[in-house]
């Protein structure tokens, strides 16, 4: 021991690193809890519009999202550019929004259906056309509580 | 016998930091940060299709037309009197609108209504009966559209905070829920949603 002893006192001491584990710790437990698990693969792009009296949107569980936008780039070779309703992970139409907020509402409790909302993600580009299409079919599923996507910004002009 | 006095030697601790590391990076990758925001609103609920939809008479002092056009431009107006307007100026000419400060005739009327508070008084305001009614095309980009709806929001929400900072002196947003809800009796968030005009398929 006497010779160790010797041989630290010649060297400067290595850094400690006994409490880097601790510190990626802290770390990971942060990013555990201020996010949220990928749930689905985006097949459309979009850009939500810009808007400034945007509000969070509460309780994530009871929101369903419906993707309207251009395929995204490596679909585009097979289904163009025109704009496409994605509904959970594929291409649906207008007429598929029943059954998809019929499947939605069904995971949902008893007490949680009345409160679903429904995200409209569509990119800034699009046609109000479809939007009003995808609109008036969830009125038709009385799906009435939407929200319209739109990110934050701090003015137009 | 020597072996056995002994300290049984510490678990090595030195590879803890990697196993932190491959979890952290999993989570990067795995999981997302950005909270989703957006215009809430609600949907008029379809009307039954055996019934004979009726429409519902609106006098038209009590209605503020706004259409978009396929470009974008904006007309804004009572029934009689629209005008093309600029985005900017539509807030303005919607808190109008609502408010009616003049109580001129060709406003909306204002039926004073009772207001239950949370803590048992009742609250009596007169509450507009205007109801702003949005009209697009089929060909209007869903960024004007969003503007349009966003212009709109922040003109109710600016006659929120003062109604919300005269009765109860602080502003909507900090207010406590159950005065929240008062609030919005006072001032209900009128927007009717048209089906589009002139369809083009």
């Amino acid at each position: 021991m006497a010779v160790m002893k010797k041989k630290g006192k010649k060297e400067l001491p290595a850094i400690s690193t006994s409490s880097l584990p601790d510190v990626i710790y802290m770390i990971l437990f942060f990013f555990m809890v201020s996010t949220s698990m990928r749930d689905q693969e985006l097949l459309v792009r979009y850009k939500l519009p810009d808007a400034t009296e945007v509000q969070k949107l509460e309780k994530k569980s009871l929101v369903s999202y419906i993707h309207i936008g251009q395929p995204s780039l490596s679909m585009q070779a097979k289904f163009g550019t025109a704009p496409r309703i994605q509904l959970n992970d594929s291409y649906k139409n207008t007429k598929d929004i029943l059954d998809f907020v019929a499947a939605e509402r069904d995971k949902l409790n008893e007490a949680d259906r009345a409160a679903m909302t429904v995200c409209l993600k569509a990119d800034g580009q699009t046609k109000m056309g479809i939007v009003t299409d995808v609109k008036q079919e969830l009125r038709r599923a009385n799906a009435l509580k939407i929200n319209y996507a739109a990110s934050k910004s701090l003015g137009y002009y | 016998m020597s072996s056995n006095k002994r300290k049984v030697p510490e678990v090595n601790s030195s590879s803890q930091a990697d196993i932190a590391f491959s979890l952290l990076i999993f989570f990067l990758v795995a999981t997302t940060m950005n909270t989703d925001t957006g215009l809430a609103r609600m949907l008029p609920p379809m009307p039954p299709e055996n019934q004979q939809q009726e429409d519902i008479k609106v006098k038209e002092r009590n209605l503020f037309l706004v259409l978009i056009s396929g470009n974008g431009a904006i007309m804004a107006g009572t029934p009689t009197d629209q005008q093309i307007i600029d985005l900017r100026e539509l807030k303005d000419k919607a808190q109008e609108f609502v408010l009616n400060p003049m109580d001129t005739e060709d406003l909306p009327e204002k039926e004073d209504t009772e207001i239950e508070l949370a803590d048992g008084s009742k609250w009596v305001y007169p509450v507009s009966q205007g109801v702003i009614s949005l009209q697009t095309t089929r060909d209007t980009g869903y960024q004007a559209y969003i503007q349009v709806q966003n212009e709109l929001t922040r003109a109710f929400n600016e006659i929120r905070d003062q109604v919300a900072e005269k009765k109860f002196g602080a502003k909507f947003a900090d207010l406590p829920e159950e005065n929240r809800a008062a609030v919005a009796k006072a001032v209900p968030l009128k927007i009717s949603e048209a089906e589009p005009r002139n369809i083009k398929k």
